[in-house]
């Protein structure tokens, strides 16, 4: 039994919680101009990374709120927990050290939406 | 210590032969299907410069923790089509691999526990007996003439309302299939080459010329991905994307028992399986864990679930204990169809998304995927499952009749 800690609930057993898939994964932004092969990427595929994966679960036996978890596919460990809407923690991060040392840490503005694709791992 | 009184060391099945500088083909994978299909290209496409990468040792991945259920009362035409294929294999395989490996047609019954389940069983027959499949549909009573230890009493959460059956379904041993095919293999010539794992791909443009691995590069005309749940690691570093997520699958066993289970039972709805080995232990299992996972393990409550489960099934089986659990990481797709077919890389071909359900598998997807490498298009039994289904919409969906796992 895995222990996760809901953002609003705090530590409960993984058998509160249902899975879903890949996080950050956005609505095409324009539906009606896909290709075949664009959908089958929107529809099908997901990542299936080998290591560090952000997700989606669900509090279904609590809150029953989504959120965002970065866990890693082999060893099981969660490494962050963030709420839906916010980035990816190790995009934060990237922002941050991209930026100089002795300025406060600032997202560029593309970053700014949560939602975006390229945001997924 | 003194070894004297050892006895001889029993003949080896095959080689253990350092790579060679290039072959005409390379399969990255020594899984049942990995070895399936070195053995066809060898023995129907005459391709004997051929050799199978195994990263650990030879069918040590999912071959080796599969329940070994075997049918093939699947839904649609294709799937019917491509498992009632690979069931005519697994009859004839045992004289032809002259290695019995204990295929014991037995039978499989899949319980209906639902008006739902019950529409859907009873469709799946007729569309079975309809492909020439064997197939029965069985009211409660008959369930208990051919198993008496199940209860179908109505004193459960979901009693038991009927179930499928397949005659001519069963269990075989796995590993026994690994090495009989693995002994034809090398007495083909085929290279079994172990604890060497592909770490890349020599590309010229978009045509793969080779597989870098920890025992150095080898060149090759093709490349046959047969890698189960660690495909898509492969496919990244092939450079192309493929639409499978990677799930830890259990199963577990008793300790020995009696004879007591005489067929293999199903249950969709209340999630566990079980059949009785031939040493006696009591084989289980149930779904995939909901979390993508290539950690070999799962998680306890589904055991503690699919225990559950299985003790309201059989009342008999209360006092028996769980000796071992283990989990592969099964490769599981969308539509719960395999993906055998071409891939965008050139001359490199992939055999994947058998999820829980790839042994019964083994001989079909052997032999249609050594026809497609062999060949460069596919048979025409696993046309229908290339990856581009997933562009053009010709699903094959199998969610029903995959079952609870398996
Ligand atoms: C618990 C469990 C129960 C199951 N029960 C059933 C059942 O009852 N009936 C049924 O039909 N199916 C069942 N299955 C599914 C079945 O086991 C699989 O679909 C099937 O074994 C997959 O094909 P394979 O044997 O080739 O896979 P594997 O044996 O997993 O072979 C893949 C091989 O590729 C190797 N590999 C991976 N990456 C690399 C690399 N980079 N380089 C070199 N080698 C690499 C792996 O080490 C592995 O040996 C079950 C699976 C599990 C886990
Ligand atoms: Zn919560």
């Amino acid at each position: 039994m895995l222990l996760f800690t809901c953002p609003n609930c705090g530590p409960r057993n993984e058998t509160e919680f249902h899975y879903g898939g890949q996080a950050h994964v956005a609505y095409p932004a324009n539906p009606a101009e896909l290709s075949d092969r664009e959908w089958a990427e929107y529809l099908f595929y997901r990542e299936n990374t080998r290591g560090l994966f952000a997700e989606r679960w669900v509090h279904s036996a609590g809150c029953r709120k989504w959120f965002n978890m970065v866990r890693d596919t082999v060893s099981y460990d969660v490494k962050a927990v963030y709420r839906i809407g916010e980035l990816r923690p190790e995009t934060l991060e990237r922002a941050a050290a991209a930026t100089a040392p002795d300025q406060p840490q600032q997202l560029a503005p593309a970053q700014a939406n949560p939602n975006n694709a390229s945001e997924g791992v | 210590m003194s070894t004297e009184h050892l006895p001889e060391h029993p003949e080896f099945l095959w080689r253990n032969p350092d790579p060679k500088k290039s072959y005409d083909a390379v399969i990255v994978g020594g899984g049942g299907h990995g070895l399936a299909t070195a053995y066809f290209l060898a023995k129907n496409h005459g391709m004997r410069n051929i050799a199978i990468l195994e990263k650990g040792w030879l069918a040590g991945g999912n071959m080796a923790r599969n329940t070994t259920i075997i049918r093939s009362n699947y839904l649609w035409d294709e799937s019917a089509a491509m498992y009632e294929h690979s069931l005519k294999l697994w009859e004839i395989l045992p004289e032809e691999l002259e290695y019995d490996f204990l295929f014991s047609q037995r039978g499989v019954m899949n319980l209906a526990h639902t008006l739902g389940d019950v529409r859907e069983s009873v469709r799946r027959v007729g569309a079975n007996q309809l492909n020439g499949v064997d197939a029965e549909w069985l009211d409660p009573k008959q369930v208990k003439e051919l198993c008496p230890i199940l209860n179908i009493n109505d004193n459960i959460r979901y009693p038991v309302m009927g179930a499928t059956y397949q005659p001519r379904a069963g269990i075989a041993k796995h590993d026994h299939v690994a090495w009989a095919f693995a002994r034809k293999c090398d007495e083909m010539g085929v290279d079994i080459i172990q604890n060497c794992e592909v770490t890349g791909f020599v590309k010229d443009g978009n045509k793969v010329t080779g597989v870098k691995t920890t025992r150095g590069t080898i060149n090759t005309e093709k490349v046959g991905l047969c890698a189960a749940g660690y495909t898509s690691v492969l496919a990244e570093m092939a450079g192309f994307r493929i639409p499978i997520q990677s799930h830890p699958l259990q199963a577990l066993v008793s300790e020995l028992h009696e004879p007591v289970h005489p067929t293999v039972v199903m249950s969709n709805h209340v999630h566990v399986y079980v059949s009785q080995a031939h040493k006696g232990e009591l084989v289980m299992g149930a779904g995939v864990d909901s979390y993508n996972g290539y950690g070999q393990r799962g998680s306890f409550h589904v055991i503690e679930e699919q225990m559950a489960a299985a003790v309201e099934l059989f009342p008999i089986f209360a006092r028996a204990h769980v000796l071992r659990t283990w989990g592969g990481v099964v490769d599981t797709t969308m539509d719960a169809s395999p993906i055998v077919g071409a891939t965008p890389v050139e001359n490199m071909f992939v055999n994947c998304g058998w999820g829980t359900g790839g042994f019964k598998g083994t001989p079909a997807a052997g032999l249609t995927f050594a026809h497609t490498i062999a060949t460069g298009s596919p048979h025409a039994l696993n046309k229908p499952f290339g990856m581009e289904r997933f562009e053009t919409g010709a699903l094959i969906d199998e969610h029903g009749a995959a079952a609870v796992a398996h």
